[in-house]
């Protein structure tokens, strides 16, 4: 097929696809993992059920975000993604077995024969979401300054990957004070609280130590004019945190009103971070090392998926709109029947 | 042990447990969706109660493929990035096509077709019943597309040593395409009839004898009468395609060593790479040539004329042996199964715990198959473009080791966890009182409509 763009376009459009993906990933499967790493807040196991059932319809679909955005860097980007995933064999080995314990305890535990038997696989939901979201949070860490060695990266990789699980917990409580009603919701207002907190110490850790760690995202940030086009980055991130902080001081309002926005809220703070973190980047895909154009696939290759990305993803949006409306309410028991 | 040999072994540990559960959910989803007709058309709630108990078997094996087929997603570029890096150009836009047009579709749609059923009106739920089947049906298409291509490349060039696209029509439809996909998705059928067949088995051998148990019976046993031996014929058209493309793979699944004429059918022997020959041979006289050619005189390549450039000959020799002896095997049950049912409408006790016997030989053979399949192709990764030592990563070999035993200890745990659930499944089904989780047919047909948000 001849390319239907200018070839040096392509690498720029599927760098904007694969960032599409990863920020849905992480929205998506950020509740999901954020519900699973408040399972053992839950007061008893039909909080539990009410919990995971919040999630059940969704999660297997949210998960395929991550399989098209690893699927996007494999195939469009082929040269970083061999470097990436060198880079992180060991963390990506232990998120997919924290994925995959998380997957399967949804079955498993649907099918426990015994509460005792139930309590494990509750376990291994709760395990699984933790080690999916630390994994995931020291990935960014190593990736952001370019798989440094020495003490300071490590550390940097660890405060990233409490920074990561914090904010999948804010969301899930979040998404839970939207799907849950009465006690339990009352109790999600605590967590997001309580996270909202770790939020903000996260975002302010991890934008201190970022532009120390690096000093060319340094120059990103600070020189003149950047410094004047990022400002408002901060102030709105700030903004939200203080608003969302106020609104959740008074929830749940009567007649569950707003019972929403936490949750979207919070998708706009993943959203910021996200922007904050693609314009450190640009137009690196491994930090330091290779670009963009530097990495990509042959360009009729690349042709040939985005004109199938451009007929489908409309369609995979529109049923997946679907989806929610479908399990739009309160989470009601999961039933096959 | 260095690296290569690991990552080998690492990735068929992975794909081989992945594979094991696609091969249910590709044909049980249609399974599901006869059993949803069949009501809908019938009215009769056994087939609704058949499909309750399935379904659950569908959720958990479906679970299983998922969580498993991420690890595969990842492992392209972990344990081959030499693949990536020469035929990336080629297998980036399948996979890429795999996860836009499959993934998504089954992901979504298995969220209203299990959950869905008091949310929608009947007719969306049998609608995403048919789209998860069909969702599974084409991811299975499109790895097969890959995975053919890599047996039998065409619609490429190379330059400077890299595969770029030329006709993207003959890089899907490659010579072995057909047969692979017609053999593999038979394959499922057949995994899922014997499944059904044998987990129905047991219900009625421990006394659970609804008449959704014996329609569910009746339908593995139908299924595996008729698709047993089209899958003997499938597998043979298979063979003769195999001979044409890649003769030293079946050069060593036939155990011959000599190109020559009346080649025999090898029953059993114990192939010797190091003295190039067989030992204690039990064998047709002719029929290897028979059954490839046609002809008892037709002269068969073998493996002499492919040093060192032939598959190792003794796992591809027996992994076929395996096959089609449980491809036999399923024959002769299917029919005796069928035979039975048609004389007496019932199934004689040993024939009964022979199919509970069998519950699992569908995997075992679909295994085989990949490895007659997989290690045939060796020591290529793409026949003629590209061999496997070339694609191995940079990865230390201690590393792949640890994650190595990581994965198989907690695939241990999960495939018993897996058959142990399907084996409680069956027993807790019976503990269910009358009616309760059964077949209430008002529930179905006055669905509750969609809570408001
Ligand atoms: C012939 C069938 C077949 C084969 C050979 C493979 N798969 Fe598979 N795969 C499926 C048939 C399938 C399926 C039927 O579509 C699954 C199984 C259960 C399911 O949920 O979908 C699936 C799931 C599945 C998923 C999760 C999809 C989701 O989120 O819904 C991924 C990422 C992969 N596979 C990737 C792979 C890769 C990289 C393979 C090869 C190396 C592979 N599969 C071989
Ligand atoms: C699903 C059933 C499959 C099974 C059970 C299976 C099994 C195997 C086995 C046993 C090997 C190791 C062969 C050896 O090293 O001697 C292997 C290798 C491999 N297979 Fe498959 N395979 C399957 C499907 C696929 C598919 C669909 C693809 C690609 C689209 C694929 C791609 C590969 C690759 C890249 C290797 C690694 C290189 C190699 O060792 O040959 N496989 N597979
Ligand atoms: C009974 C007679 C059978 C014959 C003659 C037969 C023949 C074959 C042949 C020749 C291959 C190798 C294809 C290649 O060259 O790559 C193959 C592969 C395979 N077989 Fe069979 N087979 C039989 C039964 C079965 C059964 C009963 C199953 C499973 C239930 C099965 C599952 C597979 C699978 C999954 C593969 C690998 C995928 C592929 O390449 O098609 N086969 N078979």
């Amino acid at each position: 097929m001849t390319p239907f763009l200018p070839p040096e376009l392509l690498p720029v459009v599927f760098a904007a696809l694969m960032a599409i993906s990863v920020l849905a990933y992480v929205v998506l499967d950020g509740f999901d993992l954020g519900v699973g790493l408040l399972l053992p807040q839950a007061a008893d196991e039909p909080e539990r059920d009410r919990m995971i059932a919040s999630i059940g319809p969704f999660w297997d679909a949210n998960e395929t975000w991550l399989v098209l955005g690893v699927g996007l860097l494999l195939v469009a980007f082929p040269t970083a993604h061999g470097a990436i995933l060198t880079a992180l064999y060991l963390p990506v080995a232990l998120m997919l077995l924290g994925l995959t314990l998380r997957g399967v305890a949804f079955e498993f535990r649907a099918k426990a024969s015994t509460l005792a038997d139930k309590r494990r696989w509750d376990h291994a939901f709760f395990g699984g979401s933790l080690l999916t979201a630390l994994t995931q949070g020291w990935m960014l860490g190593r990736y952001v300054i370019g798989f440094d060695e020495g003490i300071i990266a490590i550390g940097f990789a660890a405060l990233s990957a409490i920074g990561v699980a914090v904010a999948y917990s804010f969301i899930g409580a979040a998404w839970l004070i939207w799907r849950t009603e009465g006690a339990l919701q009352r109790r999600a207002v605590l967590w997001a609280r309580r996270a909202l907190w770790g939020v903000a110490l996260g975002i302010i850790g991890v934008s201190l130590a970022t532009p120390i760690a690096s000093e060319r995202i340094f120059h990103r940030w600070f020189d003149f004019p950047n410094i004047l086009l990022l400002a408002p980055m901060p102030v709105a991130t700030f903004a939200l945190i203080a608003g969302l902080a106020a609104l959740l001081r008074h929830m749940p309002l009567p007649e569950d009103a707003l019972r929403r926005l936490p949750f979207w809220g919070a998708v706009g703070l993943f959203c910021l971070s996200f922007a904050g973190l693609a314009w450190s980047f640009f137009p690196y895909i491994v930090p330091e090392k290779m670009t963009l154009w530097q990495a990509a696939a042959s360009p009729e290759s690349l042709s040939i998926i985005l004109a199938g990305a451009l007929v489908v993803l409309p369609i995979i949006a529109a049923y997946t709109v679907l989806a929610w409306r479908i399990f739009g309410g309160k989470a009601m028991d999961l039933r096959y029947d | 042990m260095d690296a290569t040999i690991l990552a080998r072994i690492q990735f068929a540990a992975n794909i081989s447990f992945h594979i094991l559960f696609p091969a249910i959910t590709i044909a049980l989803g249609w399974v599901l969706l006869f059993f949803k007709l069949r009501f809908n058309a019938t009215g009769d709630g056994k087939w609704m109660d058949a499909y309750r108990f399935w379904v659950k078997v569908f959720a958990l094996s479906f679970a299983l493929g998922v969580v498993s087929g991420i690890t595969m997603s990842f492992q392209f570029g972990t344990n081959w990035p030499g693949f990536m890096e020469k035929v990336g150009n080629i297998a980036g836009p399948l996979l890429a096509y795999e996860v836009l047009t499959a993934f998504f579709l089954e992901a979504t749609f298995l969220g209203i077709m299990l959950f869905g059923f008091r949310r929608v009106p009947g007719w969306v739920h049998t609608g995403a019943t048919v789209l998860v089947a069909f969702g599974t049906t084409m991811s299975a298409f499109w790895i097969l597309v890959l995975n053919s291509w890599m047996h039998t490349p065409q619609g490429f060039e190379l330059r400077d040593g890299v595969a770029h696209a030329t006709d993207w029509w003959a890089i899907v439809f490659t010579p072995s395409l057909p047969y692979r996909l017609a053999h593999m998705l038979i394959a499922s059928a057949l995994t899922v009839a014997f499944l059904i067949a044998g987990l129905s088995a047991f219900r009625w051998l421990k006394g659970d004898r609804g008449p959704d148990v014996a329609a569910a019976l009746r339908t593995g046993v139908v299924m595996a009468a008729v698709l047993a031996p089209v899958q003997a014929f499938v597998g043979d058209l298979h063979g003769l395609n195999t001979l044409e493309y890649q003769p030293a793979k079946v050069a060593a699944m036939e155990g011959n060593w000599e190109t020559r004429g009346h080649v025999p059918l090898i029953l059993f022997a114990i192939p010797d790479e190091a003295a190039r020959t067989n030992h204690f041979e039990i064998s047709i006289p002719s029929g290897a040539s028979l059954i490839l050619k046609h002809d008892p005189a037709g002269v068969v390549p073998g493996l002499n004329d492919f040093v060192g450039k032939h598959p190792p000959v003794a796992p591809v020799f027996f992994a076929f042996r395996i096959m089609v002896g449980i491809g036999m095997l399923m024959i002769a049950m299917g029919l005796g199964g069928a035979y039975f049912l048609w004389r007496r409408g019932e199934l004689p006790r040993p024939m009964l715990w022979g199919f509970v016997g069998t519950t699992f030989a569908g995997w075992v053979a679909t295994l085989a198959g990949w490895y007659v399949t997989e290690i045939g192709r060796q020591p290529w990764l793409v026949t003629g473009v590209l061999t496997t030592s070339e694609a191995v990563g940079p990865i230390a070999a201690g590393t792949v080791f640890s994650t190595l035993v990581m994965y198989l200890v907690l695939y241990a745990l999960l495939l018993s966890a897996y058959v142990a659930t399907l084996f409680r499944l069956a027993k807790k089904a019976k503990a269910l009182p009358e009616g309760e989780g059964g077949g209430n047919p008002i529930s179905l047909a006055r669905p509750v409509p969609a809570a408001k948000a």
